[in-house]
């Protein structure tokens, strides 16, 4: 049948008496739209009728219920938690230098603390962990571009990039200690060899996410090579190269820990990794269960304090987000 | 009516000034000499397009030959996949012809999808400035250009909305400010008001002619509503389908103000949708 359509359904024969009185069908052809006023101001009630209609606005959701939904269900799951694991402690399921409790394990760490080593050992894993990102995010993106704009390229080093992030970058300690030694290029190699393949993967993914039309958009009102990439390639890749991103620092965190807890010499400085090591070199299952803690802790609060936000505020902003997130 | 290709309009037009080809010079862009020195906002010759491997070529576009006149409203109809949105996209520099030439004398075309198309990170306003700066407005200037183009379509206040906080009509809306923005003398439109309900796009459709009687622009758009096609434009071409061919044109001598459901609108929409029906009808008979 046939794909046109007279319009609303009106007949072919049109509805003379349809049309309004101030419209005259034989009008002085000199009088332009414009030229009418009670026509214009008509056309822009309607057109702000139209608009009040159909206009949605964004609420944010009192902070009472942000509250309620977002941190008692955490909150709850954690004294759970708590309670179990100093129930199986009093229980004495294991002996207690197998199993501590939940008091004895903040009571190492208070040691720690007092000793007034802890701020600088994690500090030393989250430079390092910082550092390493913040390098494996500039190669990963020029990597990404490159695998997401360039078929040959993609061809041949995208399936690599995708296999390498299944590989657990623990693999790569040893062969980074042969090439460099006991050294920070070790531990830098193996966050390196972690991250980036996610972050470039997230970028690829991004941009293989974007909308054709938006790029057809950009082609029309001239973003066209590099200008292409800066206002309309990276922005759109933008939720899928953060999804990106936040798998790279997971992935960076992972490896760094995994060659601390390897890479252990008194040349290198003393981080999380290493607490743990010297941990299970004595014995002393509280230290250990309180450095894995630890490591948890800045692992989830790097991503609750930056990577959510973010996330959050770009999915807003593009109406990706609803209300009940 | 007439099948050749008329590109001197002799409709009573809507605008201020008299034909920019009979006035060259006054008032102008930087675009519009090369234009008028043409005597045409875009020139279409002996134009086809297939789609496909050689060999198993789709002829979809078959020797289209369309002058589209400085200052013009030109509707380009046809059936659903005759290609209308191929013309356009070859018009607009996005595909390349498989044979013919194509020739805008008066710079990069801007091109209005069916889809508002507008950067969903970017806010209503910012999409605008964008357009600006690509074309090279300097920086202190987009901002207040940018509310003139929304006050242009009238959306005054809309600027800091993100676009999905709009309604469609107004993103289409938004849509045109940003293809305005870029200050080309020719404006492709590919059905912008299709997905859109009757009331919203007979108001767009008052907008886009009284835009297009204050800014001079030539247009080229796209539709397959036959009503549509007539309450806009200075001249119809109809287009066949498979391959599509220029059929028929039309000129459309109806005084503005115009509606849509205004008699004269509806008479030659009934003689163009008996045309198209034909059209269409050949299909079937092999
Ligand atoms: N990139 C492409 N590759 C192959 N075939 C294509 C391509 N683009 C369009 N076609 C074919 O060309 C024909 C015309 O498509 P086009 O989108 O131009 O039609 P249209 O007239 O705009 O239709 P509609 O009114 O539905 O938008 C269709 O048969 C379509 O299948
Ligand atoms: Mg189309």
């Amino acid at each position: 049948m046939a794909s046109t359509d007279t319009d609303t359904g009106a007949g072919p024969q049109a509805p003379e008496t349809s049309r309004t009185p101030e419209q005259p069908a034989t009008s002085d052809p000199a009088r332009t739209q414009t030229g009418k006023p009670d026509a214009a101001a008509d056309l822009a009630g309607l057109e702000a009728g139209l608009d009040a209609l159909d206009t949605r606005t964004a609420t944010r959701p009192p902070l009472g219920q942000v509250l309620r939904r977002k941190v008692v269900p955490p909150v709850v799951a954690i004294a759970l938690v708590l309670g179990l694991w100093q129930l199986a402690f009093s229980l004495r399921l294991k002996p207690s230098y197998q199993l501590p409790g939940p008091l004895m394990v903040w009571d190492a760490l208070a040691e720690e603390w007092y000793k007034g080593t802890i701020l600088s050992i994690i500090w030393q894993s989250v430079s390092r962990g910082a550092l390493g990102f913040v390098v494996a995010l500039v190669l990963g993106t020029c990597l990404g571009l490159l695998v997401a704009q360039f078929r040959p390229v993609r061809a041949a080093i995208g399936p690599i990039l995708s296999g390498l992030q299944s590989l657990p970058s623990v693999a790569w300690v040893p062969a980074a200690i042969i090439w460099f030694g006991l050294t920070d290029a070790t531990i830098y190699a193996v966050v390196l060899l972690g991250a980036v393949p996610s972050i470039a993967n997230g970028l690829v993914a991004g941009v293989d996410q974007i909308q054709p039309l938006h790029l057809r958009a950009g082609r029309v009102i001239g973003a066209t090579g590099l200008r292409g990439v800066r206002h309309v390639l990276l922005p759109g890749a933008l939720p899928g190269y953060i999804s990106g991103l936040k798998q790279g620092w997971a992935f960076s965190w992972r490896s760094l820990m995994a060659a601390e807890l390897i890479a252990t010499s008194p040349e290198l400085g003393a981080g999380l990794g290493q607490l743990l090591e010297t941990g299970r070199a004595y014995q002393d299952m509280p230290l250990v269960l309180g450095a894995i803690l630890l490591i948890l802790l800045v692992g989830i609060g790097i991503e609750l304090l930056i990577f959510a936000p973010v996330e959050r505020r770009v999915l807003r902003h593009r109406g990706l987000l609803t209300t009940a997130h | 009516m007439t099948t050749t290709l008329t590109t001197q309009t002799t409709s009573k037009t809507p605008k201020a000034q008299p034909s920019p080809a009979s006035a060259p010079g006054a008032g102008v862009k930087d675009a519009r000499p090369a234009m008028d020195e043409a005597g045409y906002a875009a020139r279409i010759e002996h134009v086809s397009k297939s789609f496909g491997r050689a060999g198993a070529e789709q002829l979809v576009l078959d020797d289209i030959n369309l002058d589209v006149a400085p200052g013009e409203f030109v509707t380009l109809l046809g059936a659903s996949g005759c290609g209308k949105s191929t013309l356009l996209n070859l018009v607009a520099g996005l595909d390349k012809t498989s044979a013919g030439s194509i020739d805008v004398p008066g710079g990069r075309p801007s091109l209005m999808f069916q889809e508002h198309a507008l950067f969903p990170w970017l806010t209503a306003g910012r999409n605008i400035e964008l357009a600006l700066k690509l074309r090279g407005v300097p920086k202190p200037e987009r901002r207040a250009e940018a509310e003139r183009l929304l006050e242009l379509v009238r959306l005054t206040g809309a600027h800091r909305k993100r676009v999905h906080e709009l309604s469609g009509g107004m993103r289409q809306r938004v849509a045109l400010a940003r293809a305005l923005a870029q200050d080309s003398q020719l404006l492709l439109m590919d059905e912008p008001f299709a997905a859109l309900d009757a009331i919203t796009r007979d108001v767009l459709h008052e907008e886009l002619t009284r835009i297009w009687s204050e800014t001079n622009v030539s247009v080229l758009f796209v539709t397959h509503n036959v009503r549509e096609a007539v309450r806009l434009a200075q001249r119809v071409v109809l287009l066949s389908s498979r391959p599509g061919r220029v059929a028929h044109e039309w000129n459309v001598d109806i005084p503005h103000p115009r509606r849509i459901e205004d008699s004269e609108v509806a008479n030659l929409s009934v003689e163009i949708t008996e045309e198209l029906r034909g059209e269409i009808r050949r299909h079937g008979q092999h």
